[in-house]
């Protein structure tokens, strides 16, 4: 059975059809990435998915349970965290406060929720930079504590909307080792890449959008061969 | 030093909802006005003693917050305090047109002799008044410290900080605001109470104002916004220096006190946004309440 269900999604963005009856399947402990130029709606699906945006038609169900329409914070109470494309650190807050906000989840006991914020911490390579004020990291950084956020609410779907996006190529492979890590543990992932062979290297499955619909669905290989997918996107040199 | 302590007080109280929660309230009049005119009217009327009508007026300030709240949190940032303003306004506009409760004429409350507790009233000497508002200034900070040390506490920050991020955390939004007006109404209440036992007398010029909300709000941002000890701080060197340029410059031209005290604020919020408490914790990173 799958984990998450997205079923016929649609969705309009001012007066773009940003998610047109989009459909596809995650299951347990699966890595899926999502692919697509600018504009094909990978971000308003993660919008769509964790309850910031609600669809016009479609149902999403996850872990057999309907979801759609939801609110943000209920989503997350059930088992999906997510990152933003655009950074949002907690700018005023150490680094261990913000993750701190996500472990009170599971717990209302500050040492506690303190303890597992270490950990996760810890987990990503953030330990040593715990009592540092967010604004007072490297966008690798912050990416990295965007994660540990999410992961201290003990999710088991997270979406991940670009990693390695806005870092330094020296970044990169870091986080990526980090994504495996976090793949490995069993934890089921959505991740919206640019970086090409980030995506093929890393997914099981790859999902390819195109102005709002789904244009190819299966594993990287497939997907990499696809006529649609690189016309649509990967362009001429792939052609090889 | 008692209007030290209740600027204070209603300044920690602002404190907890845009300070930490960063919701800047500009309606803190109406919880203030709400628990002078629950108890006043209660005990000019029934005779109940001003404790018990502070607490009706606090359970009335925290039902009016539910109230005002739930429509006004849907607006963000500019909008929401814009809002705030607009409440006040209706409504001191509804109590000066509500002539059952005085209207415009206000509130004389019954002078009781001798002095007593229960009646909340003390002729011979005002060190009564003076520890009671050091006790609600004292009680004010020490909710502030609670709600700071707690999940709570950690839940109003990263909605300051940025309430999507937060809700994706799980942090139910709409909830903690209205949790966070509803202690800062309740303890604003009964600083409302303080003040009608203290000068037994209130209209909505006195207690309703728009201006006491803003009041309220530059001693807190003076000292330090989102600190425990800011508002204190604002309250110690903002309620002076009114008093001082009022008795010195007010009455010869128009509002030259008022003057000083704007430039007062420009002068903070453009070397020092964190407040005078961030002279003392060397950071400018305190008061990141917008």
């Amino acid at each position: 059975m799958s984990l998450l269900s997205v079923a016929a999604v649609t969705k309009h963005n001012g007066g773009v059809m940003a998610n047109r009856e989009i459909s596809f399947d995650v299951a347990p402990g699966e890595l899926v990435g999502v692919i697509g130029p600018n504009g094909a709606g990978k971000s308003t699906l993660f919008d769509v998915i964790t309850g910031f945006q609600r669809p016009e038609a479609g149902r999403i169900r996850f872990d057999g349970r309907d979801v759609t329409g939801l609110r943000p914070d209920r989503i997350s109470h059930l088992g999906v965290a997510r990152t933003f494309q655009k950074l949002r650190p907690f700018a005023g807050m150490t680094v261990i406060e913000n993750v701190m906000v996500g472990a009170f989840q599971k717990t209302s006991d500050v040492a506690a929720a303190r303890a597992t914020a270490q950990g996760v911490l810890d987990a990503v390579g953030l330990g040593e930079r715990a009592e540092t004020h967010a604004r007072g990291l490297s966008t690798g950084q912050r990416k990295r504590l965007e994660l540990a956020r999410a992961l201290a609410t003990r999710p088991r779907l997270l979406l991940l909307d670009e990693v390695t996006g806005g870092v330094d190529q020296a970044t990169v492979p870091g986080l990526i080792r980090l994504v495996r890590e976090l793949h490995a543990t069993g934890l089921a992932l959505i991740v919206i890449e640019h970086n090409m062979r980030v995506i093929m290297d890393i997914s099981q499955r790859v999902v390819a959008l195109q102005l709002g619909q789904v244009i190819a669905d299966g594993p990287p290989a497939e997907i990499m061969r696809d006529r649609r997918v690189i016309d649509a996107y990967l362009g001429e040199t792939w052609k090889a | 030093m008692i209007m030290i302590f209740l600027y204070g007080a209603l300044a920690t109280a602002w404190n907890i909802i845009a300070g930490y929660c960063g919701q800047i309230s500009l309606g803190q009049a109406v919880f203030f006005g709400v628990g002078a005119y629950t108890s006043s009217l209660l005990f000019k009327l029934t005779g109940l003693t001003p404790w018990a009508g502070m607490i009706a007026g606090v359970s009335l300030a925290v039902i009016v917050s539910q109230m005002v709240g739930y429509p006004v949190f849907r607006l963000r940032g500019h909008y929401f305090a814009i809002a705030t303003i607009a409440v006040g306004e209706i409504m001191q506009a509804l109590i000066v047109n509500w002539d059952a409760i005085g209207g415009a004429r206000g509130v004389f409350l019954p002078i009781k002799r001798p002095d007593s507790f229960v009646n909340f009233q003390f002729h011979q000497s005002k060190a009564f008044y003076y520890y009671i508002a050091l006790g609600f200034l004292l009680l004010a900070l020490g909710v502030t410290r609670l709600i700071e040390r707690s999940r709570r506490g950690y839940f109003f920050r990263a909605i300051r900080e940025d309430q999507d991020a937060a809700a994706a955390l799980g942090v139910n939004v709409a909830r903690e605001k209205l949790r966070a007006l509803a202690i800062s109404a309740a303890l604003t209440a009964m600083g409302g109470t303080f003040y009608a036992q203290y000068l037994l007398f209130i209209d909505p010029e006195s207690v309703f104002p728009l201006s006491l909300s803003i009041l309220i709000c530059l001693v807190a941002v003076l000292g330090g916004v989102g600190t425990l000890w800011g508002p204190v701080l604002g309250a110690a060197v903002l309620v002076p220096l009114q008093e001082g340029t009022r008795v010195m410059l007010g009455g010869t031209g128009k509002a030259l006190d008022l003057l000083i005290y704007g430039a007062l604020i420009v002068a903070i919020s453009v070397f020092q946004p964190g407040g005078l408490m961030a002279l003392f914790t060397g950071s400018r990173t305190a008061g990141s309440a917008r």
